[in-house]
C-alpha cells in the first residue's frame, strides 16, 4: 500500500425504519480506498449505493459499523465538523443533480464556492474544465432552461469546484450521450492521474466502470 | 451570494412576497398612523391652549390633560384668583365633550377678549343671541357649515353666528352662561385661565398658588402644554401599545405563513444546501435575511401608505383627526415590523435546519 486509506468502512449497516417496517439498505459493508483511487461501484437498483455514498458524508447516520475518513471516526464528530467536513473534503455529485432551481449554472457553482470559503473568480483551469465539460456557454442558465445531461455536468462541475479530497459521484453519466459520457470520464480519469483526486463512482454502464482503477460491486446492501 | 440567492427566492414566488410584504406594510402603516392622530390632536390641543394667550391655567382636583369630562369648579373663584398678587386677570370656561375628540366650550366672549384680543372671525361674528354657536374654520369645512346654518349639538338647535381663525382655545364655542345651564352646571366651570402683569413671574406665581388651593392642578402655560404628550396620556399610551401588539402579532402570522410554506417549498433546496456544506447558521441567515428584506420592504411601503392615510384624514375629516408625520416613529415601527418577522422566522428556521437531508434529496 503506497498510501494511506482516506476511507475505511467496517462492519456498517443502514436500517431505515419505514412505520413498521425495517428497510435494510447496508447489511455490513466493509470497504477501503486508498487516497488518489478511483473506484467505480457497480450493483443493481436498491442495493444501497447512494446510502453508502450519504453516509461517508456525513448526510446520513449509521445504524452499526464505523467509517473513518481521513482516519476520523464519522461517528464522533458533531454537526458541525460533518456540515466541515462536506465542506472541505467531501464533495457531491447527485444522482439527481440537485441544482437549486433559483440561481443560474453559474451561481449554482459559486454557491458552493462561497460555502467553501473562496470568492474569487473561476480560474483558468476551472473554465477549462467548463469548456471539456460543454457547458461554458450555458452558465447563465437556469436549471430549468437545461437538458438533464447539462443539469448533470453542471452538477458535476460543481462537485468539483472546491477541488475536495473525496469526490462521490453518483451516476454522474446516467443522463449523458455516449460522447458526454466520455468527456466527463476523462475529466475525472484527468483529475484522478493529474491531481491525484479520489474518486468514487457509481455507475451501471460497465464502460464507465473500465475507467476506475478497481471496481466494487453490491448486492443487497454488501459488498460481493 | 447569498443576497443574489434571497433575491433569487423571494423573486421565485412574486405573490407570497408581495402578500408579505403588504401584510407588513399595514402592519407599519397602522403603527404610524395611530401616532400620528395622537401627536397631531395633542399637538393641536396644546397649540389652541397657547393660542388663549394666558400665562397660566388653572383646572379642579383630577382633571386629565386632554379632555375635560366635568364642570366642578364654581364660577365665583376666578373674581377670588384676581385677587392674588401679580394676577392681572381670569377667565373661567365650561367645556362638555361631544363624540370623540371633540368638545363644545362655553366662554364669556368679553373676557376673551381681554385675554387675546378675541377670535378674528372669518365669517360672520361673535355670539350675541344665547342660542348663537360659533365654530372655527376646520369644524366648518368638515361639517359644510356656513353662518346662518343650524347646527345640532349637546340636543339643542344653535345658529351659526360666525366661522373664526382656528388655533384659540377651542373649535365650537357657545356662550358659558347656556352651555351651564343647557348641561346642568349652572354656575360651574371646568378650567380657568389666568394672565399675570409679568409673565415671568408666572411660575411664582404658580407656586404660591399651589400652596394655597391645595389638590387643583395649577400649570404654567408652558408646563401645560408639555404635559400634552403621549406618555402622559394614560388612555393614549394603552391604547397604542394594544395596537403595537396587535401589529406584532398581525407581522408574526403572516411571515410565520410566508417562512413556513416557503422552508416546505424549499425541502430540497435547503437539502442541497446542506448537502454542499452549509452550515446550520448559514441556513438560518439566509432565512432570516429574507425576513428581515421582506420586513424593511414592507416598513418602507407602509411609510408611504402613510402619506395615503394622512392624505385621506385631511380630506375626510380635517377638523377632528390631525395627523402628522411623526419621523421619530418610522424607525420604531420598522423596528417592531423586524422584530415580529423575525420572532415568525424562528419556527420555519429550526426546522428548516432540522430536516433530514437524505429525505430532502429524494424528492423528485
Ligand atoms: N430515506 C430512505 N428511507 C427509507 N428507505 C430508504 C431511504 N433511502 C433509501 N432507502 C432504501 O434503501 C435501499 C437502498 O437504496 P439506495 O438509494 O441506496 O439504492 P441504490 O443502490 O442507490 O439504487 P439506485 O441504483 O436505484 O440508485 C432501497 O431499498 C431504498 O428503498
Ligand atoms: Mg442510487
Amino acid at each position: 500500500m503506497s498510501e494511506p486509506a482516506i476511507i475505511e468502512v467496517n462492519g456498517l449497516t443502514k436500517t431505515y425504519q419505514v412505520g413498521d417496517v425495517e428497510v435494510h439498505a447496508l447489511r455490513g459493508v466493509d470497504l477501503q480506498v486508498r487516497k488518489g483511487e478511483f473506484v467505480a461501484i457497480i450493483g443493481a437498483s436498491g442495493s444501497g449505493k447512494s446510502t453508502l455514498f450519504h453516509i461517508l458524508g456525513g448526510l446520513t447516520p449509521t445504524t452499526s459499523g464505523s467509517v473513518r475518513i481521513n482516519g476520523r471516526d464519522l461517528a464522533g464528530m458533531t454537526n458541525t465538523e460533518r456540515t466541515d467536513l462536506r465542506k472541505t473534503t467531501v464533495g457531491f455529485v447527485f444522482q439527481k443533480y440537485n441544482l437549486l432551481p433559483t440561481l443560474s449554472a453559474e451561481d449554482n457553482i459559486r454557491m458552493v464556492q462561497y460555502i467553501g470559503g473562496r470568492h474569487t473568480e473561476f480560474d483558468a483551469s476551472f473554465q477549462e474544465i467548463l469548456k471539456l465539460l460543454g457547458i461554458a456557454d450555458r452558465m447563465k442558465h437556469k436549471p430549468r432552461a437545461l437538458s438533464g445531461g447539462q443539469q448533470q455536468r453542471v452538477a458535476i462541475a460543481r462537485g468539483i469546484v472546491n477541488s475536495p479530497a473525496i469526490l462521490l459521484a453518483d451516476e454522474p453519466t446516467g443522463n449523458l450521450d455516449s460522447e458526454n459520457s466520455a468527456a466527463v470520464l476523462k475529466l475525472m480519469k484527468d483529475l484522478n492521474q493529474r491531481l491525484g483526486q479520489t474518486i468514487l463512482m457509481i455507475t451501471h454502464d460497465a464502460d464507465a466502470a473500465s475507467y476506475a482503477d478497481r471496481i466494487v460491486r453490491m448486492r443487497d446492501g454488501r459488498i460481493v | 451570494m447569498l443576497n443574489k440567492l434571497i433575491f433569487a427566492n423571494l423573486g421565485h414566488r412574486p405573490v407570497r412576497t408581495l402578500l408579505s410584504v403588504l401584510a407588513i406594510a399595514v402592519e407599519v402603516t397602522m403603527i404610524l398612523t395611530l401616532v400620528g392622530v395622537s401627536y397631531g390632536t395633542l399637538d393641536q390641543t396644546a397649540q389652541r391652549a397657547r393660542g388663549v394667550g394666558a400665562d397660566i391655567i388653572f383646572r379642579p382636583p383630577g382633571s386629565s390633560a386632554i379632555g375635560l369630562s366635568s364642570a366642578p369648579m364654581s364660577d365665583k373663584i376666578p373674581a377670588l384668583l384676581m385677587q392674588e398678587p401679580h394676577v392681572a386677570f381670569a377667565m373661567g370656561t365650561m367645556v362638555q365633550p361631544l363624540s370623540g375628540f371633540d368638545s363644545i366650550t362655553g366662554l364669556d366672549l368679553d373676557d376673551f377678549h381681554r385675554l387675546n384680543g378675541g377670535f378674528h372671525f372669518l365669517q360672520g361674528g361673535p355670539l350675541v343671541n344665547d342660542n348663537d354657536i360659533i365654530v372655527d374654520e376646520y369644524y366648518a369645512k368638515q361639517k359644510k357649515l356656513h353662518v346662518g346654518d343650524t347646527v345640532n349639538l349637546v340636543n339643542h338647535d344653535w345658529r351659526l353666528a360666525g366661522i373664526f381663525e382656528g388655533g384659540k382655545l377651542a373649535r365650537i364655542c357657545v356662550k358659558l352662561h347656556v352651555l351651564q345651564e343647557l348641561t346642568g352646571n349652572p354656575g360651574h366651570l371646568s378650567q380657568i385661565f389666568l394672565k399675570v402683569d409679568d409673565p415671568s413671574r408666572a411660575q411664582a406665581v404658580v407656586d404660591a398658588m399651589r400652596l394655597k388651593f391645595k389638590g387643583y392642578q395649577i400649570y404654567t402655560m408652558e408646563e401645560f402644554t408639555s404635559l400634552l404628550s403621549i406618555n402622559s396620556v394614560g388612555m393614549l399610551k394603552s391604547f397604542i401599545g394594544v395596537v403595537i401588539g396587535v401589529a406584532v402579532v398581525v407581522g408574526f402570522i403572516v411571515v410565520f405563513m410566508a417562512m413556513y410554506t416557503a422552508v416546505l417549498e424549499r425541502t430540497r433546496e435547503i437539502g442541497i444546501l446542506k448537502a454542499v456544506g452549509a452550515s446550520s447558521g448559514l441556513i438560518l441567515n439566509i432565512l432570516f435575511r429574507e425576513t428581515l428584506l421582506l420586513a424593511l420592504l414592507g416598513a418602507a411601503f407602509g411609510i408611504v401608505l402613510t402619506y395615503g392615510t394622512q392624505w385621506l384624514m385631511r380630506h375626510a375629516v380635517p377638523a377632528s383627526l390631525v395627523q402628522e408625520t411623526v419621523y421619530g416613529w418610522w424607525p420604531i415601527a420598522t423596528g417592531i415590523a423586524i422584530v415580529g418577522a423575525l420572532l415568525g422566522a424562528i419556527v420555519p428556521g429550526v426546522k428548516a435546519v432540522k430536516q433530514d437531508v437524505t429525505e430532502a434529496l429524494c424528492y423528485e
